[in-house]
């Protein structure tokens, strides 16, 4: 154990911060939930991709540059500091890249991979339906094989970014016969292919955060699926384990909130504002919980490094990610006192940075990238043995 | 940068832990309750012969010359199995303190104690100003005990001794009638307050360390209980209100893992960071040891609630070392102090805030 960078480490974070410094955007980018916003981030990624700084961790044949996973680490902590837009193509860089590349034909990782880091395909994920959200084992929507394409009809929704979105991935059940994980298969479909309609979902706030998706005849080519046919659900799960385990919420995400609501405590004290030995007490647990957040990342990725996998301690991290966030907005809502409900730009909001914004995306992490309580249940079964039933 | 242990580390944990789970059952903890002193000398010496009172005595002196890196893992195994002996005022903080207390000067004290604590054959027991009382001072042969920015090293036969009775029936807590006094003093002005500070931050390591193990055992336990109780039929384990109370206590207790590893590597270092990161530890790791006894009683029912089962032992000792070292209450307020107030040096780890 040995917690100091190397010099070439040390000499990678300052290569990364010199680029953001020059390249990041001054004034932050419009919601990408907004068509407007949405186009202007994938330009940023464009932006991004051409600098090489992407996706660090790929290798540079797909656009990376064959960083280990500390670098990367080390470029989302640089990443957050510099203030630099939200990934509008996370779905495509950190869950979908890294599944393409453990089950993709080389075929598929240099089609799609590239697209992915430039962001020139933006991906939206379509796992979730009417009736199989928790239980997604119960996905309904047919791919049926007619000769070298799946003929989809059925319906995704919940589709995050769907609503703009180039492509997307999901689970489609490929057995009329099969039931539950079995008969279900893994499969990548263009937004644009005739007989898939998108139909935008408004989120509480309004914008166009996702959307669902009806396929009605909508034929893909077999050759867009991922894996072998009727082995989606495990490659699914591979998925599930990126996005709960690692790569979805980087730390600095959050010590970078941490840090922002320890800046509005100290301005709340000295505007004297109310505040008590509670509110106190919480702002130093939200930076204990951020801090503890990156201890255990960077464990985490040694233990990758040393050979190890990430198994069913990634549910143990996305309960504590989506927990804190949701605490650390709270907080700060709590020091804004009257202005936390004034949108910004409102006459009286004076600084309220997106504390709202970003307390109303916050309420959404319990809830995507599977339910804490199934996460629940997973640390019970598969961490602690408890039965299944 | 490797947040990992190396495999000598592993297996050292590995070693003291199949030691423990053979040698320190619950019935051998609860045996040693009736006893006068409460502590074994035979335990002790098959201890020194695995190595751990001496595992940071420097291996000139007959140690193993290890740090609080290597110890952590240790200290973790003597919490899960709840062992009553003196391991964090001897192995955690006399002894780096015996060795500072050398390189200020005190060569000969250091080293008249040091080969002894490693071979087995003596105990010291440490003050700290977060407590009037001092653990395991009846069985000690040296007492270290803090006045102000001075440490005097005290004859145990020199002073009087009042017991306590703690709610946790392993713990022996004595209050210390003592006059510091020329002829004890071994360390003052600001040498001595370095190493009064970093002997109180390296028993609220050693404390977050067994809390660890114990919070562990506590959800163990409640995951064995809950897979072999039926009710309705199945096994409780199989509700859903019964998994998640043992799922939220792991959270807890994985996420205290990281920030008390991260503390032994401070305190290892001597990282300026070092108070605070002990402090969140400590914080950390204690909350999460009385939420696991908490949710593991619930999770036992009755059972749990009383004295012919075992789950007693852990959770007193989750409260007990909670008590310890000062409060999470405490700490956390040390963590605000220094985070919000800048009075102690802080600083997020790898996460470089703009402008700095």
């Amino acid at each position: 154990m040995d917690l100091t960078y190397t010099p070439e480490q040390e000499a990678f974070r300052k290569e990364a911060r010199a680029w953001l410094e020059a390249n990041v955007p001054a004034e932050p980018l419009p919601s990408f939930d907004i068509k407007e916003g949405f186009e202007a981030h994938c330009e940023w990624e464009k932006k991004l991709n051409a600098g090489g700084f992407a996706m660090v961790p790929w290798p540079v044949e797909y656009g990376g540059r064959g960083a280990d996973l500390l670098e990367w680490l080390i470029f989302e902590e640089e990443y957050y500091r510099a203030g630099a837009p939200g990934r509008v193509n996370q779905n495509g860089i950190f869950l979908l890249g890294p599944t393409i590349m453990e089950y993709g034909t080389p075929e598929q990782r240099t089609r799609f991979l590239p697209r992915i880091a430039s962001s020139e395909e933006v991906w939206a994920q379509g796992w979730s339906e009417p009736n199989a959200g928790s239980d997604m084992a119960n996905i309904q929507t047919m791919a049926i094989r007619d000769g070298d394409d799946y003929v989809i009809n059925g319906q995704k929704t919940w589709a995050s970014r769907g609503a703009y979105a180039h492509w997307l991935f999901g689970l489609f059940r490929t057995d009329p016969e099969s039931s539950r994980h079995k008969g279900l298969t893994f499969i990548l479909a263009r937004l644009d292919t005739p007989g898939i309609t998108v139909r935008p979902i408004e989120k509480i706030n309004g914008k166009r955060a996702f959307a669902e998706v009806f396929f009605d005849d909508a034929r893909v080519p077999v050759a867009n699926q991922l894996g072998k046919e009727g082995e989606g659900w495990s490659v699914a799960m591979a998925t599930a384990g990126f996005e709960r385990g690692l790569m979805l919420r980087s730390p600095a995400r959050f010590q970078n909130t941490a840090r922002k609501l320890v800046s509005l405590y100290r301005e709340t004290v000295a505007a004297g504002g109310f505040v008590d030995g509670a509110v106190r007490d919480t702002v130093a647990r939200c930076w204990m919980d951020a801090e503890a957040y990156a201890l255990n990342t960077y464990q985490t990725v040694s233990k990758l490094m040393a050979g190890a996998k990430i198994g069913a301690e990634a549910s143990l991290n996305k309960i504590f990610w989506s927990e804190l966030d949701i605490l650390m907005h709270e907080t700060a809502l709590n020091l804004l006192d009257v202005r936390a409900e004034l949108l910004p730009g409102s006459p009286a909001a004076g600084d309220v940075g997106d504390w709202l914004d970003g307390y109303i995306f916050a309420l959404a992490g319990p809830i995507y990238a599977g339910t804490n309580e199934i996460q629940r249940n997973i640390i019970a079964e598969r961490l602690l043995g408890l039965p299944r039933k | 940068m490797d947040f990992d242990f190396s495999e000598d580390q592993r297996l050292l944990q590995e070693t003291v832990k199949d030691f423990l789970e053979g040698e320190c059952t619950a019935e051998y903890v609860r045996g040693l309750w009736d006893t006068q002193t409460g502590r074994s000398p035979e335990f002790w010496a098959k201890l020194a012969e695995i190595g751990v009172p001496g595992l940071m005595v420097p291996e000139q002196a007959g140690g193993l010359g290890m740090d609080e890196r290597d110890l952590v893992l240790v200290l973790e195994e003597t919490g899960r199995y709840a062992l009553a002996e003196p391991v964090i005022g001897t192995v955690a903080v006399a002894v780096p303190l015996l060795v500072g207390l050398a390189e200020s000067g005190e060569r000969k004290l250091a080293e008249s104690w040091l080969g002894r604590i490693a071979a087995g054959e003596a105990i010291v027991a440490v003050g700290h100003d977060r407590s009037p009382l001092v653990s395991d001072a009846h069985i000690a042969d040296l007492l270290l005990l803090p006045h102000g920015d001075e440490i005097h090293a005290v004859d145990p036969g020199e002073v009087g001794l009042t017991a306590q009775r703690s709610n946790d029936q392993s713990r022996r807590l004595f209050a210390v009638d003592w006059a510091p006094s020329d002829r004890t003093r071994v360390a003052s002005g600001q040498a001595g307050r370095k190493l009064v500070d970093a002997a109180f931050d390296r028993g609220v390591l050693a404390c977050a360390a067994q809390q660890l193990g114990v919070g562990c055992q506590l959800i163990d336990m409640g995951a064995l209980y809950a897979t072999q109780r039926k009710q309705f039929g199945v096994a409780i384990g199989s509700f859903q209100a019964v998994k998640h109370r043992l799922a939220n206590a792991k959270v807890q207790v994985e996420y205290a893992r990281s920030l008390v590893y991260r503390a032994a590597h401070s305190v290892a270092r001597a990282l300026p960071t070092r108070a605070v990161d002990v402090s969140m530890a400590k914080a950390a790791a204690g909350e999460a040891a009385t939420s696991a006894g908490k949710e593991s009683l619930q999770v036992h029912g009755a059972i749990g609630y009383t004295y012919e089962q075992d789950l007693h032992v852990w959770m007193k000792r989750a409260w007990s070392l909670d008590l310890s070292y000062g409060t999470g209450a405490w700490h956390r307020a040390r963590v605000a102090d220094a985070v919000l107030d800048g009075r102690l040096p802080a600083e997020s780890f790898g996460f470089v805030p703009p402008g700095a």
